[in-house]
C-alpha cells in the first residue's frame, strides 16, 4: 500500500499538471483495464463453456456448431452482427459484454448470468486475443442522433421509409421475413440465413424497442445480408428523422414485448361461430402463444426450425368447436422458389443425418390431443404418443387439406379408417403467414376419436414442419403439452347472483341509513 | 523504502511531464511543432530500364457457355440487355482467349508504393458490377457508385480485411472505402439481387491487370528483375509463372487455361487468417 499511494499522487499531479495530458488519459484507462483483463484466466473460462458451439479454436466450429442455424461466431474472422461501431468495424468491449449478459434472441445464444462482470471481461479478452484484427484497430461506437419519438404518425412515416428503401425485398411487405430475395439469402460462409421476421421482436438479436433496431439501421448486421445505412444517412439520402421513423414502424409491427404464454388455450362460447381464415369475427377472439422449439429428441432432428411460435384461438356454440391457428412461415410449400433453399438447408443443417429431403414437401400442422379425456394430469407422450398411449391428431397438409388421425410415436401417424368425426380445415396462406381454421362437432362416435366437453382441460400440443426447409418425417417444431378449455353455458345462477346481492346490499343500506337517522332523532328529543 | 518509493515517485513525474509535453507551457507555444508527415515518395522506376510482362489468357477446350441470369424480378435492369438478355460473366471466351483473369505479380518486388489518389472505380448497373474484376492498391480509394435507381446492398467479404455491408437505396448514390491490406481476391455481392458478383484484387503495388475480352493483358514500368507472376480465375483458379524482365524488356508471358481445370481449381478468396500465437 505504502508504494501505491506516492504513485497515485504522482501519476495524478503529473497528469493534472499538463493540459495535453488529456489526451494520455484515456490511454493510461484503457492500459489500465486492458490489464486488468486476464486472457488465461478468459481462456479457461472458455473452454468451460464456450468451446463447445465457438470451437477449439474459436472459428465457431464447436461439436454443437453444424446444427445451428445461424452458426456461432467466428473468433478469428472477427465478424460481429451485434455492435455499436461501423460496418467492418471490430465490436467494443461493451458491445460484447452486453451480448454475454444477455445473450442473441433468436439463437443459440445464451446470456452467461452464471458469470462475473470481470469473468466476462476476462473471456472477452481471451476471444479478443484469437483475431489479429484487435491488435490493428480500435472500434468506436457511431454517434447517433436522439430519437425524436414514437407514435402512429412516426410509424406511419416509416412505412414509407420501409418500402423507399426496399425493405421488403428481404423481410417482405409486412416484414415476415418472406421478401422475394429471401430465399436466395446467405451469410459470409455462404451458408442459408433467414430474414428476420420483423413482427417477432422478441427474438431480434440485437433486442427489441425502436432504439436497439435504429442502431441496427446504422451499424447493420455484419456477416449477414443486412447492410448499414450508415452511408445513406451521410449522403443524404434518408436523413436521421427517417431512420427514427423507420425504426418506430418496424418496432410497430410487433408487440412491445414477448407475449405471455399461458397453459390453457380458452375457447369461447359463441352464438355464432366464426368462418374462414380470414373471417374478420377473428379479430376479436382472444389469441393464445404457443412457443414452438425443434424436434431434437429423435431422429430426424431439426435444431434450428422455421416455425418457432403458432397463435391459437377458439369459439364453440355448444355444439361444434372452431379453432384458428396462425404461425410466421416465409414460403408455402411446396414452392419452386424456395426448391433450391430446401436444398441448401439440407447441406447445412441434416448434413449427418440419413434421410436427406430432395422432393418438393408441403408444410405440415399436426394438432395432438390424447385418445380420451384423461384423469388428472396424466397425458401421452409429447412426441405423437406411443403404443401404451396412443394420440388423436388433426393433420393438416398445405395441398391436401385436414385429416383426423392416431398416432403411436413420431412418424407413425395413420390416417382413421372412416370418415372421421366430420373434421373440416380451411387455409390461407398470405404474406408469409398461414392461417389454418379447423372445424368439429364436439361430439363423436368415432373409435380413437376424442369427444369435445365443456368445462374440462383437454391436453393439447402442436408440432409444425415447413416443407421448404426439408421438414418432415418428424423434423419439425415441436410444442409441450397445453390445455383447451371450453367455455360452459352461462349458467341461470350468473345472472342470479348479482341481482340477489345488489338486492341484500341495497337493502342492508337503507337498514343503516334508517337507524342512523332515528337514533339522531331520539338525540334531539333528549 | 520510503525513500526509493519517492524516488520512483519522482521519475514517473517527471516522465510523464515529459511526455505530456511539459505541463507548464501556455498556449500554442507549448505544442509540438506540426511535424508534417510527407507523402510517402513513390518509388523512381528509370523508364529507360523499365520492361513490361504482356501477354494473352488463352482458353483450350470447350467453354461452359454463359447462363442466362434469371432478371424478371428487375425488369428494368433486364431491360438493359436487349433481346439476348442477361448473362453470367464467370467464363467469357472469345476466339479461345479468356476475359477477366486477374494477372499480377505476386513476389519478386521489394519496391514501397504509395496509394495512387486517384479512385478505382466500382459501378452498379443494370442489376450488374462494372468492371466484374477490379484491381486497385492498398489505401487507395474504391469509389462505389449504383446507377440503377433501385436497392442494392454491397457486401464485400475479405478475409485479410474487413469486409463491410452498406446499402446503396438510389441511383447516384456513391461510397468510397479502402483496403489496407493486400488480398487476392475479395468477393463482392448484392444480397438483394443473387446472381451480382465481382471479385476485387488489393496489391500493395501497381503491376496487376485483368485479361481484357481478347483475353490479352499487360504490366508496364516493371524494373528489372524476376518475378512470380500469378493469374487468378475465379472458376479455372490461379496459374503462376516465373519470370525474369531484362532491362528494357517486353517480357510475352501466356497462361493457358482449360474447361477440365474447373473441376479442382483452387480458387483463393484470400489467405486463411494465422492465428498471432
Amino acid at each position: 500500500m505504502g508504494l501505491q499511494t506516492p504513485w497515485l499522487i504522482a501519476v495524478l499531479a503529473a497528469l493534472l499538471a499538463s493540459r495535453r495530458c488529456w489526451l494520455v488519459m484515456p490511454a493510461l484507462l484503457v492500459a489500465g483495464q486492458a490489464a486488468a483483463q486476464d486472457v488465461e484466466r478468459g481462456e479457461a473460462i472458455y473452454r468451460t463453456w464456450c468451446q463447445d458451439c465457438h470451437g477449439e479454436d474459436g472459428k465457431g466450429d464447436g461439436p454443437a456448431a453444424d446444427r445451428m442455424l445461424p452458426r456461432p461466431r467466428d473468433f478469428v474472422a472477427a465478424r460481429y452482427q451485434i455492435r455499436t461501431t461501423a460496418s467492418g468495424a471490430l465490436p467494443t468491449d461493451d458491445d460484447l459484454m452486453r451480448v454475454m449478459g444477455e445473450g442473441l434472441p433468436g439463437t443459440a445464444m445464451p446470456g452467461w448470468p452464471n458469470l462475473s462482470d470481470d469473468e466476462k471481461r476476462d473471456v472477452i479478452a481471451y476471444i479478443k486475443s484469437l483475431s489479429p484484427f484487435f491488435e490493428r484497430e480500435t472500434p468506436e461506437t457511431l454517434q447517433r442522433s436522439v430519437d425524436p419519438g414514437g407514435g402512429p404518425e412516426a410509424a406511419t412515416a416509416g412505412r414509407e421509409i420501409f418500402e423507399r428503401l426496399e425493405c421488403d425485398r428481404c423481410h417482405g411487405r409486412l416484414g415476415r421475413g418472406d421478401g422475394s430475395s429471401a430465399a436466395s439469402l446467405e451469410d459470409w460462409r455462404d451458408l442459408p440465413i433467414r430474414a428476420t421476421d420483423l413482427t417477432e421482436p422478441w427474438l431480434f438479436n440485437g433486442g427489441m424497442g425502436a432504439d436497439a433496431i435504429h442502431t441496427r439501421f446504422l451499424t447493420g448486421l455484419d456477416g449477414t445480408p443486412m447492410p448499414s445505412n450508415q452511408d445513406a444517412l451521410e449522403a443524404g439520402i434518408v436523413t436521421e428523422q427517417d431512420l427514427w421513423h423507420l425504426a418506430h414502424y418496424v418496432a410497430s409491427l410487433g408487440p412491445e414485448r414477448e407475449p405471455d404464454v399461458e397453459e390453457v388455450v380458452r375457447i369461447e362460447r359463441r352464438e355464432t361461430l366464426p368462418g374462414g381464415p380470414d373471417d374478420e369475427a377473428w379479430e376479436s377472439v382472444r389469441a393464445f402463444y404457443v412457443p414452438l422449439i425443434g424436434q431434437i429428441v429423435e431422429a430426424p432432428r431439426q435444431f434450428s426450425p422455421t416455425v418457432d411460435g403458432v397463435w391459437a384461438q377458439g369459439v364453440h356454440n355448444g355444439s361444434e368447436l372452431a379453432l384458428r391457428i396462425v404461425w410466421d412461415d416465409p414460403s408455402n410449400s411446396p414452392d419452386p422458389e424456395w426448391q433450391e433453399w430446401q436444398d441448401r438447408i439440407a447441406a447445412t443443417l441434416y448434413a449427418d443425418e440419413v434421410e436427406i429431403p430432395t422432393d418438393p414437401l408441403p408444410d405440415l400442422l399436426f394438432l395432438q390431443f390424447p385418445s380420451e379425456v384423461p384423469e388428472g394430469r396424466e397425458r401421452p407422450y409429447f412426441l405423437m404418443g406411443d403404443g401404451r398411449d396412443p394420440v388423436y391428431l388433426w393433420l393438416w397438409h398445405s395441398r391436401r387439406g385436414a385429416v383426423e388421425a392416431r398416432a403411436a410415436g413420431l412418424g407413425a401417424a395413420e390416417a382413421l379408417d372412416s370418415a372421421g368425426s366430420g373434421l373440416a380445415a380451411s387455409a390461407k396462406w398470405e404474406a408469409g403467414q398461414w392461417r389454418v381454421v379447423f372445424r368439429r362437432p364436439l361430439a363423436t362416435e368415432e373409435d380413437g376419436a376424442l369427444g369435445f366437453a365443456e368445462g374440462v382441460p383437454i391436453p393439447v400440443a402442436f408440432f409444425a414442419s415447413d416443407g421448404s426447409s426439408g421438414e418432415t418425417g418428424g423434423r419439425g417444431a415441436i410444442s409441450s403439452w397445453y390445455y383447451v378449455v371450453l367455455q360452459p353455458p352461462t349458467s341461470r345462477a350468473a345472472f342470479v347472483a348479482p341481482l340477489i346481492a345488489m338486492l341484500v346490499t341495497g337493502g342492508l343500506g337503507m337498514f343503516a341509513v334508517r337507524r342512523a337517522q332515528r337514533s339522531v332523532h331520539s338525540e334531539g328529543r333528549g | 523504502m520510503f525513500d526509493k518509493t519517492r524516488t520512483w515517485a519522482t521519475v514517473a513525474v517527471a516522465c510523464l511531464a515529459w511526455a505530456c509535453g511539459g505541463g507548464g507551457d501556455a498556449g500554442a507555444g507549448g505544442e509540438a511543432p506540426a511535424v508534417e508527415e510527407a507523402a510517402e515518395a513513390a518509388p523512381i522506376i528509370d523508364p529507360a530500364t523499365a520492361g513490361t510482362i504482356a501477354g494473352v489468357i488463352a482458353f483450350k477446350g470447350e467453354a461452359a457457355a454463359p447462363q442466362a441470369i434469371d432478371m424478371s424480378e428487375e425488369p428494368d435492369c433486364a431491360d438493359g440487355y436487349g433481346s439476348e438478355g442477361p448473362l453470367t460473366q464467370s467464363v467469357v471466351v472469345n476466339d479461345g482467349r479468356l476475359a477477366n483473369v486477374f494477372v499480377y505479380v505476386k513476389e519478386g518486388l521489394d519496391l514501397t508504393f504509395p496509394a495512387p489518389p486517384d479512385p478505382v472505380l466500382l459501378n452498379q448497373e443494370n442489376c450488374r458490377y462494372h468492371p466484374h474484376i477490379v484491381g486497385l492498391q492498398v489505401d487507395q480509394p474504391l469509389q462505389i457508385s449504383n446507377s440503377d435507381p433501385l436497392l442494392h446492398n454491397i457486401n464485400t467479404q475479405p478475409s485479410l480485411n474487413r469486409g463491410f455491408n452498406i446499402s446503396q437505396p438510389q441511383a447516384g448514390m456513391e461510397t468510397t472505402r479502402d483496403f489496407g491490406v493486400p488480398e487476392v481476391m475479395i468477393p463482392v455481392k448484392c444480397d438483394v439481387h443473387g446472381w451480382m458478383r465481382a471479385y476485387i484484387g488489393v496489391l500493395d503495388h501497381p503491376y496487376f491487370a485483368v485479361s481484357a475480352a481478347d483475353g490479352s493483358f499487360s504490366m508496364p514500368k516493371l524494373p528489372p528483375g524476376g518475378y512470380v507472376v500469378e493469374a487468378w480465375h475465379e472458376l479455372y483458379g490461379v496459374q503462376t509463372m516465373d519470370v525474369v524482365v531484362g532491362e528494357g524488356e517486353t517480357v510475352e508471358v501466356s497462361f493457358t487455361y482449360d474447361a477440365g481445370m474447373a473441376e479442382n481449381a483452387e480458387v483463393p478468396l484470400g489467405e486463411p487468417l494465422v492465428l498471432g500465437h
